[in-house]
């Protein structure tokens, strides 16, 4: 297959490869070194996309990341939406399609693997054009450790497309050189194809490496398709060159319109030329280096049009020996062709459309002069000043530690570049003590062009709205009106005419359209472009794939999966799970054939009338150890922990400042000077860094410490009238009447060879002990009580069942039956709220206008007058047995709601306005458009006097 | 992701530390005395400057120990770390503001 | 040249006039963001009141309204919530007539996923409380949810599987740009000076009652000044010493690129913590929780967004290669209950609309109106009626916190 305007002797691109791709239904080949647009060149293809508004053919306007039209979709081997042709390197077997300015997802799994690492540097080097380089090279012979970036595949930047020299030799020489050095240096990490996106604080700066991206599908599944480098450097050099901006006029979006240096590089770099007659357009000298490089590779330059007054003689003289027309004072005033441009009309700057002539052409190049690529050292908080000779923004000078070089820094020649890179690496190495030996600066072209003319657009010749067929920002396909209308609208900040027109936020971020906008508003509103500034800056640099920021974090990683000691027994039992936090806890344990409602109410009865146990490992366990640890419980636990005997457990609340529930369980006196407490599952962490809080800050006098034992302990609660027949079986000599072993007591024992602590706890009303052994030993404990409990009939239960047989009992779940707004007070538990203590956390807004009223919403049970009847939970209360017009006044909801085995009945739970005093009461609860009449009851509806505690 | 400087172990990156608000905000010695106007003062009120701010830090995932800083809100800048207990290097006027409504 | 269909709306020919500051107004606004310019309209509207003006520091509606993830919903828990979100939801709906204005509210509904049992809870709750209160809530079963939202993943086998959502079909977005322009133009139109590049660096008060404000463009006389600074009130309220319960931070907020049609509502998910939508345009818009710390900045850590990306893809597991276009960050003003301060200070003609956190943005309607009726009046509007600032002092909050730990 021929590749018609790929011409011999240029470019870098392995012709001794030949890859075959698809574009757009029709297939072509290019070689490795290609990108999709280069290969497209090659092949003569210029339309290959759509505008978004107008539906307009477009072509490839750039070279690089700032192309803002050549939007392609990826197919295969792998959707990918949204990629510039510019940057996608081609591969084999590669299927893409031009878009119309959106792209598609794909329908499946992306099966790549993405990730992220982590690189430390003194200096970070940012581009590895001629500046960056030279900086780089600098800093390598001081054994500094250097990372060096560059987003194309190999390093060279801008000297890949041009036809420069160094050193009296080409350029590409010197760049060779360069990087095998780098390459060697044991102090320097050179990652190609890796594009910084943004800086952040600290000088952490993140970067997207594509490691398999131009192997297609032969790319290797294990490796990571992109990588993110999370990069702290002490110094960053951003070498990020500079990008050229167009100019508008008429029709300026025409297929085959493109940037003047861009038709260099693709010519220096991929062998390819643009065209075969083409015309170029320009206001400063950088545009003659493409015409003249394009004309001496075979390409007719029909004309060049120079909108200053005056062309400079070295210029015109090279034109001349080529026989290239030139333009002097002109300006392009407008384009024809259908889906590629065939015609320029160019008329005199000044004339105003008089005296207006067409060339033939079917290749445009355009440059308006060159912005640096300043986004990077924006986000890092640089400043910006304005260049009236480069007419552009520049670094308005370095930052502490992070300095801009070469063309981003708004220079103009290569030798001035080069210089530039060794004195920035200079300095940045300088700044941290680094003694940098002088570094002599290659020999380089150092003639500074002639003052470029500052030139947003060219006004319509035609009649009409001016600027109706002029386009400032392609991709968005805002034009000049839109601009026009915008100021014209009232709008006086650039951010505002950015918002009108949508300007500068597609997908190139404005790169070729920013300065253009605020050079069109400038002209618009009579003021000076210097003073509007530009639009800020945000990161990302480039688009990055969300996958990629996710790296590793996905499916299990995406947040990790606590389980207990004892998580493989409850699968092999047929446990289902409830989330918890980050736990995984056993829900219940349906026996084949049972329903949710069977095993819960099979498991209630057990622990009811039997003996019944669960993995209650998952509590927070808290060591508070030191000779003030009772002091420091009594100011944090609503009641008094300091008066516990040693073996002694008491409940405990605590309340934050606003005296709000924060979270409640048992503390345990295991001697003079420590405390075990418990917390609730999903409160653990943030008890524990809570007590830290007040422990550290507020009184750092108290000797106490405080360790996370929760990973340490196994729990498993023994339940039921049996229990005590279990323990006594499983342990050798330890009394276990109740008077020997009272309630709220702890006992130290042995049980199958593992020392235990057992603590007469319960969270159920029933006889029940809360075994404590060192989770190495969790099994064989677990499974000796199991074995013992077997000719009782030992039920596994979970947390459904636990939340039953405690709802029967009014026990709270926080966090269920309370959500930061309840009370020790609204829980009935008033007993728990010390009246001696001077204070503990949270005491003094019990005293508040809102705490004192009576209609608080109060714990109460409510009981379906049907008692078949579940209430869901959530379901709110209110005081009429039909529903009135919304709003309805609401009375509370269900915080908890069961069918108990017990009560043979359903029941539930509720936050109550007024609770305790509406008991007797019956209410209504809004169900499907009715309502269920409820009886409200004392919270308690299982063994109010408390006697099956002691079994 | 910003580097902050714990005291006891070096700079660390933002994500192994929990921010704690204000500093020198301590529970008042006698509560009761306090009407509800000076509490919720106390429980709910800090100051919110742009600007440098005497806050508390826990590096949480590291030492677990809590210190101040002062930190320039405006631009996230740390400025000095120091122990808790230390006076604070604002100064007793860094409270933007005096009680409102008092 | 002909327009595609699916291109947005034009913007009228004319939006305001780039007013210079006079000497004195009735009523001074501090704050050109949607709700200043909401209340700005609503007092001209509503109470006849038009010697106002709106100062903006910086360009108007350049703050947090161009920085949101415009969700509109009036599902909250709490009545006093709900009653002002339901407010603004029925003022969204008429508004685009209203101001003559294309705002592109599209209620294509909003999902709040449940991923674990006591979300189910709270989540039922919420919708059994939202039904009384008038207000279009459903609970969705995870075949539901895939209905409506067929690209989320309703795969029991995920690490945080979806056990459900509330639903609510009036829900949705708007163009927030848009928003804010109708308001101004139709503010402008009114009369009303919308003053632009305009700091407030002090409030001048006298005898416990505000005069006026000094600005970077000299001191304006005021009979009434009404703070509407979001993230900014607490330095503005620092300069007549009174101190609030905000803490400033900033929230983030992306958007990838272009995309055709794949996201058809609007997600929220507490628990795997990230909210999407895609907007008019075809890009995914999405947003996630809070930088911990107080910050001014208007630029969040990096690690946030990492986190939101890994939590979107694993709800939405074909976002995997869409891209990130751009991210940013605003600065909300949070309370302690998660719930707004709109009402009367201590300091006589000062008003204060504050607290929104990351909500503000669908409140701005009703907001707009409640606040215009309370610095009209000097007396609260129903709807904003329990979010005074003595709530901190009695007790009686409105702790959203429960009901919504992200309450965009």
């Amino acid at each position: 297959m021929s590749t018609p305007f790929r011409v011999a002797g240029h470019g870098r691109v392995d012709r001794s490869a030949t890859l075959a791709f698809t574009f757009d239904g029709t297939a072509y080949t290019g070689h490795p070194g290609d990108t999709l647009a280069s290969a497209l060149l090659a092949n003569g293809v210029h339309r290959v996309a759509t505008g978004i508004t107008y539906g307009r053919p477009r072509g490839i306007v750039a070279a690089g990341v700032e192309e803002p039209n050549a939007l392609v979709q990826i197919e295969a081997p792998f959707p990918e939406p949204m990629l510039t042709a510019t940057t996608v390197e081609l591969y084999d077997g590669l299927v893409a399609r031009g878009l119309g300015g959106r792209g598609r997802l794909a329908a499946t799994p992306d099966p790549a693997r993405y990730d992220a690492k982590h690189l430390h540097a003194e200096l970070l080097v940012v581009g590895a054009g001629p500046a960056g380089l030279a900086a780089a090279l600098t800093a390598a012979g001081t054994g500094a450790r250097v990372v060096l970036l560059d987003s194309a595949p190999e390093c060279g930047g801008s000297l890949l497309g041009t036809r420069e020299h160094i050193d009296g030799r080409p350029a590409q020489e010197w760049v060779d050189a360069a990087t095998r050095r780098l390459t060697a240096a044991p102090n320097v990490t050179l990652l190609t194809r890796t594009t910084a996106f943004g800086h952040y604080d600290d000088h952490l700066v993140l970067a997207l490496e594509k490691r398999t991206d131009h192997l297609g599908a032969a790319a290797p599944r294990h490796l990571a398709r992109q990588r993110v480098w999370r990069i702290r450097a002490r110094q960053v050099v951003h070498a990020t060159g500079a990008t050229e901006r167009p100019v508008a006029f008429d029709d300026n979006d025409r297929p085959g319109i493109m940037l003047a240096s861009a038709a260099r590089t693709y010519l220096h770099r991929y062998g390819v030329l643009v065209g075969r007659r083409a015309t170029v357009f320009t206001t400063n000298d950088s545009a003659y280096d493409a015409a003249l490089d394009l004309a001496d590779a075979g390409v007719e330059v029909a004309a060049v049009v120079d909108a200053r007054p005056t062309v400079p003689e070295r210029l015109s003289r090279a034109c001349a020996e080529r026989g290239i027309p030139v333009h002097a004072g002109h300006v392009v005033t407008g384009t024809s062709g259908v889906d590629r441009v065939s015609r320029v009309h160019i008329a005199e700057r000044d004339g105003r459309g008089a005296r207006r002539h067409g060339v033939d052409c079917d290749v445009l190049l355009v440059s308006g002069g060159w912005n640096p690529a300043v986004a990077l050292f924006s986000q890092a908080r640089g400043t910006l000043r304005h260049d009236a000779g480069l007419a552009t923004f520049v670094p308005g000078g370095p930052l502490a530690a992070v300095r801009t070089a070469g063309a981003a820094d708004g220079l103009r020649t290569l030798g001035a570049c080069l210089a530039d890179g060794i004195a920035a690496a200079t300095a940045a190495l300088t700044a941290l003590d680094i003694a940098v030996a002088p570094v002599p600066v290659p020999a380089a072209d150092t003639e500074l062009p002639h003052p470029a003319l500052e030139l947003w657009r060219v006004p319509s010749p035609r009649d009409g709205v001016d600027g109706a067929a002029q386009f400032v920002d392609l991709q968005r396909d805002a034009l000049v009106s839109d601009v026009f209308r915008a100021t014209g609208a009232g709008l006086r900040s650039v951010e505002h005419v950015k918002r009108y027109t949508t300007v500068g936020t597609a997908h190139d971020q404005g790169r070729t359209s920013g300065i253009l906008a605020s050079g069109i508003v400038a002209e618009a509103l009579g003021t000076d472009v210097a003073d509007l500034g530009t639009t800020s800056f945000r990161p990302p640099v480039q688009p990055v794939a969300f996958a990629a920021f996710a790296g590793r974090d996905r499916g299990d990683l995406f947040d990790p999966v606590r389980v207990t000691a004892l998580h493989a027994w409850h699968q092999e039992h047929g446990a289902l799970f409830e989330d918890i936090g980050q736990w995984k806890r056993p829900w219940y344990y349906p026996l084949p054939g049972e329903t949710m409602d069977d095993a819960v109410r099979r498991e209630c009865r057990a622990a009811r009338t039997g003996v019944a146990m669960m993995d209650g490992s998952t509590l927070g366990k808290i060591s508070v150890q030191g000779p003030d640890a009772g002091c420091f419980l009594d100011r944090l636990y609503t009641n008094v922990m300091s008066t516990l005997k040693p073996g002694r457990i008491r409940y405990g609340v605590l309340c934050g400042v606003d005296g709000m529930v924060l979270d409640d369980g048992t503390v345990l006196r295991v001697s003079d000077g420590e405390f075990l407490l418990t917390t609730t599952t999903g409160n653990a962490a943030k008890v524990l860094e809570w007590m830290e809080e007040w422990l550290q800050t507020e009184w750092p006098e108290l000797r106490v410490h405080l360790t996370s034992v929760t990973e340490h302990w196994a729990t498993i609660p023994l339940v039921g009238p049996r229990s005590r027949d279990v323990l006594a079986a499983v342990t050798d000599g330890l009394d276990v009447t109740a008077d020997a072993f009272p309630f709220m007591s702890r006992r130290d024992t042995v049980i199958a060879g593992v020392e235990a602590r057992v603590c007469r706890i319960s969270f159920s009303g029933e006889l029940a002990y809360e075994v404590n052994v060192p989770s190495w030993y969790a099994t064989s404990v677990w499974q000796a009580l199991y074995d013992a409990g077997r000719p009782l009939g030992i039920t596994p239960y979970g947390t459904e069942t636990m939340h039953v047989l405690r709802a029967e009992k009014a026990y709270p779940i926080i966090g269920q039956d309370t959500d930061g707004t309840v009370t020790p007070q609204d829980l009935g538990m008033s007993w728990v709220v010390s009246r001696k203590k001077k204070d503990f956390v949270g005491r003094r807004s019990f005293g508040r206008a809102e705490n004192l009223r009576a209609d608080r919403k109060q714990l109460v049970a409510l009981l379906p007058v049907d008692g078949h009847t579940l209430l869901p939970e959530g379901a709110q209360i209110i005081a009429t047995e039909t529903i009135p017009a919304p709003p309805v006044p609401m009375l509370g909801h269900v915080t908890s709601s069961y069918r108990s085995a017990a009560l043979e009945r359903t029941f539930a739970l509720a936050l109550l306005r007024s609770g305790s005093e509406r008991v007797g009461e019956t209410l209504y609860v809004p169900l499907d458009g009715r309502t269920v009449a409820v009886t409200v009851a004392e919270p308690v509806l299982y063994d109010k006097e408390g006697a099956r505690r002691d079994g | 992701m910003q580097l902050i400087p714990c005291p006891w172990c070096g700079p660390r990156e933002e994500t192994e530390f929990h921010y704690g608000g204000q500093a020198h905000v301590p529970h008042p010695e006698d509560p009761a005395a306090l009407d509800d106007e000076q509490w919720a003062r106390y429980v709910f009120f800090r100051d919110n400057p742009k600007g440098p701010f005497a806050e508390r830090w826990a590096h949480t995932a590291g030492c677990r120990r809590w210190f101040n800083a002062v930190r320039d809100t405006a631009s996230h800048a740390f400025l000095s770390v120091y122990p808790v207990g230390a006076p604070n290097p604002l100064g007793d006027g860094s409270r933007q503001g005096q009680e409102a409504g008092a | 040249m002909t327009r595609d269909a699916r291109a947005l709306p034009d913007h009228p020919d004319f939006l305001w006039r780039n007013a210079d500051p006079k000497p004195s107004y009735d009523v001074v606004i501090v704050g050109g963001g949607g709700h200043g310019l909401a209340t700005a309209y609503y007092l001209a509207r509503n109470h006849g009141i038009t010697n106002i003006a709106v100062l903006e520091k910086g360009w108007l509606a350049g703050g947090n309204m161009a920085r949101n993830t415009t969700i509109i919903r009036s599902n909250y828990l709490w009545d006093e919530s709900s009653g002002i979100y339901e407010h603004s939801l029925k003022l969204w709906e008429t508004l685009a007539e209203e101001l003559d204005h294309p705002i592109l509210f599209s209620q294509r509904g909003v999902l709040n996923l449940a991923h674990n049992l006591q979300d189910v809870r709270d989540s039922k709750r919420r919708v059994y409380a939202n039904q009384l209160n008038g207000i279009d809530a459903e609970w969705l079963e995870p075949d539901e949810v895939a209905k409506v939202c067929p690209i989320v993943n309703v795969s029991p086998d995920v690490r945080h599987p979806v056990h459900g959502a509330t639903y609510q079909p009036r829900a949705g977005i708007a163009k927030h740009d848009y928003v804010a322009w109708g308001f101004a133009r139709r503010a402008d139109a009114y009369g009303i000076d919308l003053i632009q590049n305009c700091e407030v660096t002090g409030i001048d008060v006298s005898g416990g009652r505000v005069t006026g404000v000094r600005t970077t463009r000299g001191r304006i006389a005021a009979g009434k000044v009404a703070l509407a600074a979001a993230g900014h009130t607490s330095v503005l309220a620092a300069m007549v010493g009174l101190r609030l319960p905000l803490q400033s931070h900033p929230l983030q907020a992306l958007v990838s690129e272009l995309l055709e049609p794949v996201h058809p509502t609007v997600v929220m998910s507490n628990a795997v913590h990230v909210y999407v939508s895609q907007a008019h345009k075809g890009e995914l818009v999405m947003g996630a929780g809070i930088d911990s710390y107080n910050g001014y900045g208007q630029r969040g850590a990096f690690h946030i967004i990492e986190r939101q990306m890994a939590a979107a893809l694993e709800l939405f597991p074909v976002f995997a290669r869409a891209h990130l276009l751009r991210t940013w960050a605003g600065i909300v003003d949070t309370t302690p209950d998660a719930s707004p301060i709109v009402g009367r200070t201590p300091i006589e003609d000062l008003y204060l609309n504050c607290g929104w956190g990351t909500g503000g943005f669908k409140a701005t309607t009703g907001a707009g109106w409640a606040f215009a009726h309370t610095v009209a009046t000097g007396e609260p509007h129903p709807t904003n009626a329990p979010f005074t600032l003595d709530r901190f002092t009695t007790g009686a909050l409105v702790d959203e916190h429960g009901a919504a730990a992200v309450a965009h």
